[in-house]
Parts: structure tokens; sequence; C-alpha cells
């Protein structure tokens, strides 16, 4: 036997043994034990005024760490846009070029099908995104289906109309004010004397669309960002395949 | 019926999770990637985990696979 293989088996046979011991220690299937989850099931809708148990969570107790995930977000989102835009040695081709080359590539059935998916789509996204503190679902799940109907008007062949719908202008005030408004809640806690991100608005009657304080304003905020932001990402990858060349030289 | 409904799932997770690695060519692993996002998206569902499944949903089966084929155009057109 090579040498290679039988180091190989030595190893494979020492860490399936590890992983057996380790998963042996283990609390059985369906048996959680920790406190932090029935801890936050019996306190979440009456302190918060909120149905669902995981958007207090997220977008309350533990806010801030959500504030950082959505400026990871954002700068992912940033980074790639920067990168993606025309360079030095690329050139934009011009418009009439665009629809002439893009017109045929598209099936009949699969326009028909992307198109009418669009309307369920955004319904879907905004229902996902104002009921984030009544059922499962918010800000990120919601604007990830609602940049998905924005893929499908791409998909659908339509990208001149995905360039109306979306001017740039609109996607870059959509995807900072999505990332700012977050923070500019968290920062109304602290004018009123309390903590960053602290739920200082009216919590309202559980089970109400109105209700559970600042968790539906910051899922709003989240849901633009992303879906914004997502959308942006799309919008710049397409213009890079389809329309920017390198520069003949 | 809980329990074969779970195991179900979580078998369905370790075939696709397995295809995945197994398919060569990136344009199929994406879709294939899709697949196994669905598969996610149904063991998150039966562990009771529904904001989970939600999220594994839009971004494992919708997003991450138009990235990867956007961005496969790109390096493609690239090398022309």
């Amino acid at each position: 036997m090579r040498p290679r293989l039988v180091l190989f088996l030595v190893g494979a046979l020492g860490g399936i043994l590890l992983l057996a011991w380790g998963l042996w220690g283990l609390p059985g299937f369906g048996h959680y034990r920790g406190p932090y989850g029935n801890q936050i099931n019996a306190r979440a809708a009456k302190e918060r005024h909120s149905s669902s148990a995981v958007a207090p969570v997220v977008f309350d107790y533990r806010g801030f760490d959500t504030v950082g995930e959505e400026l990871i977000l954002f700068a992912a989102v940033m980074g790639v846009i920067v990168l993606l835009r025309a360079q030095r040695e690329e050139h934009e081709e011009p418009a009439r070029l665009r629809t002439e080359e893009l017109s045929f590539r598209v099936s009949e059935s699969s326009r028909v099908v992307a198109l009418a998916l669009i309307p369920p789509t955004v319904v879907l996204g905004l229902y996902v995104v104002v009921h984030g503190h009544l059922s499962p679902g918010g800000g990120f799940q919601g604007g990830v289906a609602l940049a998905a109907a924005g893929v499908l008007l791409y998909l659908a062949g339509e990208y001149l109309s995905f360039q109306r719908v979306y001017p740039v202008a609109l996607l870059d005030l959509g995807e900072a004010g999505g990332a700012g408004g977050f923070i500019v809640i968290g920062l109304v806690g602290l004018f009123t004397g309390a903590a960053y991100l602290s739920n200082v608005f009216p919590l309202g009657i559980t089970g109400t669309l109105f209700s559970a304080g600042t968790i539906p304003v910051i899922n709003v905020f989240v849901g633009v960002e992303v879906a914004v932001g997502i959308v942006f990402m799309v919008y710049e990858f397409v213009e890079q395949t389809l329309l920017v060349r390198r520069r003949s030289s | 019926m809980t329990a074969a409904v779970q195991a179900v799932s979580m078998l369905a997770v370790g075939v696709l999770g397995a295809l995945v690695v197994l398919t060569r060519r990136p344009e199929n692993q994406a879709m294939v990637f899709s697949m196994y996002g669905l598969a996610l998206t149904v063991l998150f569902l039966v562990l009771q985990a529904p904001d989970v499944a939600l999220s594994e949903l839009v971004v494992g089966a919708v997003a991450y696979p138009v990235m990867i084929f956007l961005t496969l155009a790109k390096v493609r057109r690239r090398e022309e």
C-alpha cells in the first residue's frame, strides 16, 4: 500500500472515532436543554407585544448584533458594486445594441411565466416584511423575496424595463436609506434617555399589524435595504455581463 | 409519522449535498445546489424553524444560484 493511503486511513479512522465520541455526548434528538429559548418564549409576547418570538430577539433584545449584520450586507453589496463598475480598459455598448442583443434570447414561455410570477412575488414579499413581528419572516426574508421579483423582471427579458423600474439614483437612495434608517431608529432610543435600540415606540395590542413598537419599523427598513441591495448587485452583474466589453486595442 | 418525515428530509439533504459535491460543471452544480437549498428548506420546516426555512428558501434556492450564473456569464465573457 502507498504510504499516502496508509496515512489517510489512519487519519480517517481517528477522525471517525473523535466524531463518534463527540456525537455521543449530545442531548437526545429534539431535547432542548438551553434555558434561553424557554425564557424568550415565556417573556417575548408579554414584554414586546410580538406574537413571533424570533423577531424580538433579532430586532430588539439582540438588535445591536443585527445592526452589525445589516452593515455587513451593506458593505458586501457596496464592495461588489465598486468591483463591477466599468473599468478603465472596458467600455459600455450603446443603447441601440442593447435592445437588439437582448430581444431574441428569451423564449415566449419563460417570458409569460416570469411576468406572471412578479405580482404574487411582490405581494408575498411585502406581506412577509410587514408581518415580521406576527409570523415567521421579516425584513430579511421579505426583502430577498422582493428582490426575486426584480430578478424575474430581468429573466423575462425586460432588461430595459429593469433599468426603468430601478434607476440607479433610486437604488442608491434605497440602499443608504435602508441601512441608515435602522441606525436612526436605534438613536431614537438614545434621545429618549434609554439605551441604543431600546424599544421606545408604543407597543400596541399583541397580534395586530401596528404593534411591537420599533420591531416592524426596523423590519421595513431592513426589507428596503435587503431588497435594494440584492437588486443593485444583480443589476451591476447584468450590466457587466451584457453591456460592458473589453476595449479592442 | 413525524419521525418518518424528518428521516426522509434528512436523507434528502444528505443525498443532495453529496450530489452537489459530485457535480463537476459549475452550471449544473448551481442547479443541483438550488435543489439542495430546497431540501434544506423542507428540513428546517419539518424541524419547526419556519424563519430559517424562509431565509434558506430565498437565499439557497433563488439568490445564490442567480449570483453563480451571473458570475459564470461574466467570467466566460472575459475569457472570449
